[in-house]
Parts: structure tokens; sequence; C-alpha cells
């Protein structure tokens, strides 16, 4: 067979022979022309800011450069560990994410299971169309929004309470620290939970409708059909949905926080981005805030190894 | 038909209420607002203003349309959105191409070293001093050029560029074309559905974003629209500040502007684009998303 084909090739025009492959070093080359520019892209805009990480454990100098800079070694980090906001930014950044996590990640499923039990097609239909539109709606003016609800002055959340003459007079709600750790999650999942149950109001459609039938017949009730039908069908998304979660912890809030801080609630709304963002912006101490970057990134690993841990022991799966 | 037992009626009308409740709780910060930006703003001021105006009245309205930063701030808005919708499409979906294409030497180098950037950043003042080494700092071009690649929605028009039958490349092939002419002629008319959904995903991006603006720019002639609205929103001083601007203006309707009432009628002016045209482009938005979700 092979001495067959090599006899054939043997006879072939050299010059047809010559066509075909340029063509497909031609091809090729096309191909890889398409690819390139992106490549290079990332080089430029995603690898070398990495590079630029070393900054920490350097004495940033404009003039010299990342290469030029005298090294410290872990000087910046040690500052930032006797900083004394060192603890109230690290307690923020964990508890809105943590809370973000814990309260905004079951939020979108439950969303989809309850609306899934919905019958009238139309409400349904309406109710989904209207939980997508905050995810559109920037955090700035949603974020205003909500200060105008929060307002004490005029908005209506201290209206409705003293007309239940729940209170006696208005709360300042943007300044009560207590509160603030909770309007951002909730905040959140106002924004998030139409939007992220898409995938899984898709997952549920995706059920085979003989699986209800079946547990039907079996006697099973509502909640029955849920817990052992539905919820085992959307188990596969729900788990690549919580990898991802936990693989971006700690990177979320930044804008949101931005728009609700105020200097009354600095010290319950301070995290990890705010603080990298005034130190390094506007104060431009570099080196100090590119340090501080890479902590929280080295205890997001630390979330990361834990809940993969934790996953392990609790059920089957983990990350890896 | 089906004999609905009561707890059955029970759970039925408790997850209406929960429903409604929702869409309550999501509508209702808007229509404040709307009522808010409709209404007189030293009435406003009073206080209990909720489902309805008091005092109607267009003065705020017209205030944000007379302010000339407004109108610059729109323009920066319109401008970054269009320029860059346009090459991020047409430049991710070029790397698609080539990425999707099994002949491709070297595709799964490739696809490590740019799944990579998805996992690891930089941070940003290692990007912000990027920036100035190149001068974008300052510049148009900022809002445009770092989003002109994104590997997640590189990665969505591959995958669908991969679903398109391979005869029917292959036949273009053997009539003489190239591959930027497949990609040009044949693929893309074919995957519209996909460019859709990545243009309108980036144009709301766009439309959005005031954190590059903040972070890598200083001028006022290039601040869009959100990040003037961020500093409004955020200080009370920017607020009285536009809101004396306004008045001096047009000094016979003062009285009916206030710093609070100016500050919702440029929200609802700068979200009602979003609101008035999502509701007939929420299902390619959808399609976006579940593409998204079965890349694998």
């Amino acid at each position: 067979m092979n001495e067959a084909l090599r006899t054939e090739r043997r006879f072939r025009p050299a010059e047809a022979k010559l066509t075909a492959k340029s063509s497909r070093w031609r091809n090729q080359l096309s191909l890889q022309s398409m690819v390139w520019p992106g490549l290079a892209f990332l080089l430029v805009f995603s690898y070398v800011p990495m590079y630029g990480v070393l900054i920490a454990f350097k004495e940033y100098d404009l003039f010299e450069g990342v290469i030029g800079s005298p090294w410290v070694g872990f000087v910046h980090f040690r500052e930032f560990f006797n900083d004394p906001n060192f603890l109230n930014v690290l307690r923020n950044t964990l508890a809105i994410n943590l809370l973000g996590l814990v309260l905004g990640f079951p939020a979108p499923i439950l969303f989809a299971l309850f609306l899934n039990e919905i019958s009238s097609k139309r409400f349904k239909s309406f109710v989904q169309t209207v939980s997508y539109l905050p995810h559109f709606v920037s955090w700035v003016i949603f974020g205003g929004l909500m200060l105008t609800v929060l307002s004490p002055s005029n908005g209506a959340l201290n209206g409705l309470l003293l007309q239940l003459h729940l209170i006696d007079e208005p709360i300042n709600f943007m300044a009560k620290t207590n509160l603030f750790w909770f309007i951002m999650v909730g905040m959140e999942m106002l924004k998030g939970i139409g939007w992220g149950a898409i995938i899984y109001i898709a997952a549920i459609a995706g059920v085979d409708q003989e699986m209800y039938e079946a547990a039907k017949i079996d006697g099973a009730n509502r909640f029955q059909k849920i817990r052992y039908v539905t919820m085992p069908a959307i188990m596969g998304t729900v788990v690549i949905m919580l990898i991802f979660a936990i693989s971006s912890i700690l990177n979320t809030g930044f804008e949101q926080v931005m728009v609700m801080q105020n200097a009354l609630n600095l010290d319950v709304s301070e995290t990890i981005d705010t603080y990298v963002y005034k130190v390094g912006l506007s104060e431009m101490r570099y080196s100090y805030s590119t340090a501080v970057g890479l902590a929280k990134s080295v205890v997001a690993l630390v979330l990361l190894f834990g809940a993969n841990y934790v996953s392990r022991k609790i059920s089957d799966s983990s990350l890896f | 038909m089906r004999i609905k037992s009561s707890g059955d009626r029970w759970f039925n009308a408790f997850n209406a209420v929960l429903m409604a409740a929702i869409v309550f709780a999501t509508l209702a910060p808007f229509w404040f607002a709307l009522v808010g930006a409709f209404n007189s703003g030293l009435d406003y001021m009073r206080g209990s203003v909720y489902f309805w105006p008091r005092e109607i009245t267009l003065a705020n309205f017209r205030a944000v349309f007379s302010d000339k930063t407004i109108y610059h701030a729109y323009y920066v808005t319109i401008a970054r959105t269009l320029v860059g919708v346009v090459l991020h499409v047409a430049f991710t979906s070029l790397v698609a191409y080539g990425m999707s294409r099994k002949g491709l030497a070297g595709r799964k180098i490739y696809l490590v070293i740019m799944m990579f950037t998805m996992f690891f950043y930089g941070g940003i003042v290692p990007t912000y001093l990027l920036y100035k080494e190149i001068g974008l700092l300052n510049h148009f071009l900022v809002f445009i050029i770092p989003s002109m690649l994104s590997v997640w929605d590189m990665i969505i028009m591959m995958s669908f560029f991969r679903t398109i039958p391979e005869p029917i490349v292959e036949s273009a092939k053997i009539d003489g074309a190239g591959e930027y002419r497949i990609f040009v002629q044949l693929v893309l008319p074919l995957s519209m559905p996909v460019l859709a959904a990545i243009a309108l995903f980036n144009g709301v991006y766009h439309w959005n974003s005031y954190m590059d603006a903040m972070l890598f720019t200083t001028k006022s002639s290039l601040e869009p629209v959100q990040l003037f609205l961020m500093r409004i929103v955020t200080s009370s001083s920017a607020a009285l500040s536009l809101s004396q601007e306004a008045g001096s203006n047009m000094p016979e309707e003062a009285k009916k502007l206030s710093p609070e009432t100016l500050k919702l009628a440029m929200m609802i002016a700068t979200t009602a684009p979003i609101l008035v045209i999502y509701p007939f482009l929420q299902k390619y938005f959808v399609k976006g998303v579940l593409i998204g979700s079965v890349k694998g």
C-alpha cells in the first residue's frame, strides 16, 4: 500500500506537486498572519503587565523602567502588613467577596428553579425580560439609582419605613457601617440574578420531559421532582459556574464599591482594589501598590486551593 | 385536568408573589428616578415624591441637553462605542477564524498562550505604566486598542466558526479562494448571529465603562458620559456646581432645578438608549450567552 502510494507520487508531474505544496504553504501563511497579530497583542497588553509585576520587589524608578530599577526584596510587602489599613482592607475585601459568593451564587439557581415553576408562559417571559434589565445598566447608574432609593432626605425606602411607622426618623443607610456589606451584596444580587439565571434556565429546559413523567408516575410531588430530577440534571452546570465564580474571587466589586464609597463608610468600604487605585495612581506609589495587588492575588490563590480542598473532602468533585 | 393539592396552590401563590416582588424591586428604582427627573427640583427637595411627579417639568432634561460638557461627554461615549465595536469585532473575528482552522500549525500552543491571559492579570499599576510608556495615557485610543481583542469572545467566535460544515469551506478552496477571501465572503456572512451577539456585548461594555477613563485619562475632553455621571453621583459639590451652572444658563427656570433632579435626569438620559433597544435585542444577548456556555 505504502509502496503503491510512493510509486504514484513519483510519477506525478513535478510541477503539480510544487503548486500543491506552495498553495498549502500559502494557506498556512495566511492563517498564521491572522493569528500572529492576536498573539502580539496579548504579548503587549497582557504579558508585559504580568512581567511588570516584578516592580513589587523593586523600587520603581520612572527613568530606569522595570529592568533598571533596583531590587528591594520584600520591603513593600512588609510595609503593607504593618500598614494600619492592612487588616481593615483585607477584612472588607474578604467580607464583600465571600458574602457575595455565599449569598450571590445560589440566588440565580433558585431564581431559575422558581421561575420554571411558573405555569403562565407570558408572565414567565415578562419576569425574565425584566430580570435581565439591570445587567445592561452601568454600575454608575445602578449605584446612582440605589443611592436615590436609599437616600435619607427623599429616598423611597425611608419614605416607606416612615409611612409604616417602623422608624421614627430617616436612616442614612450609606453611613451605616454595619449595613454596607449587605447593601453591596444585595445590589450585586439584584443586578445579576436574572442574567446569571439564563444558563440555568437553559439547562433546565434541556431536561428530558419523560423524566418528569416517570417521576410523576412514581408519585413524586413537585418538590421531589425538583430535588430528584431537576437538581441532578443541572448539577454539572452548577459546578462549572462555581469554578468560574471561585476562580475570579476577590476580583469583583471594584466599580461597584467606587460608586457607593463615601467618607462616612470608608472604614468598611475600602477594599484592596480601591486601596491599590488610591495609593498607586493618586499617590503614585507604584511599587508599593503593585505589591498590595500581588498580595491580593496570593490570598485569592489560597482561597481557591482551600475551596478545592473542602470540595474534595465533602463531595467527589474538585477543580483540580 | 390535573388535581391540584392545596399545598400546590399555596406554592403557586407564593411563587407568583415572589416573582412579582423581584420585578418590583428591579423596576421601582428606575421608576423613582424617572419620576424625580420629571419633577421640579425645588419641590423634589421637600421629599416624598415617589410614584408620580408632584410638579411636572421638563426643565431638568432641558438643562441636561443644554450643557456643553454633557454634550461632549456623549460625543466621546458614542465615538468610542462605534469605533470600539467595529474594531473589536473585526480583529477578534479575524484571530478567531485563524484559530478555528484545523490546518493551523501551532494551534494548541497558541490557545494555551491566549487562555493563560484569561486567568492572570498584571494589575492596574503595571498596566498604567505600560500605557504611559507607549503613549496611550490621555489618548482617545486608550478606550479602543486595549479592548480590541478579548480571548473570551475569540473562543465564542471560534467555536461558532467550527460549526460551519467543512465541505463548504473545502469547495471554496477548490474554486481557488484563499483563506482571507473565505473568511470575508463565506464565513462572516454565515456567522451573523454570533457577530451580532458579540457586537452587542461589546457595545454595552463601551457604553457603560468608566473605569478606563478614570484610571488612564485626566483630560476633561476625553471624559465619557459615565465618568461624568460618576463625578456627579459620588460628589455632591460636583452636582451642585452643575446645577448652578445650568441655572445661570436658564435663569427663568433655575428654581425648577436641583442637583438631585438634574442627576436623575442625566441618569435617565444615559440609560434610555439601552432601555429602549434592549427588549428587542435581548434574544441575541441570550443567544450569545448560550453560545458562550457550550464553548467546551
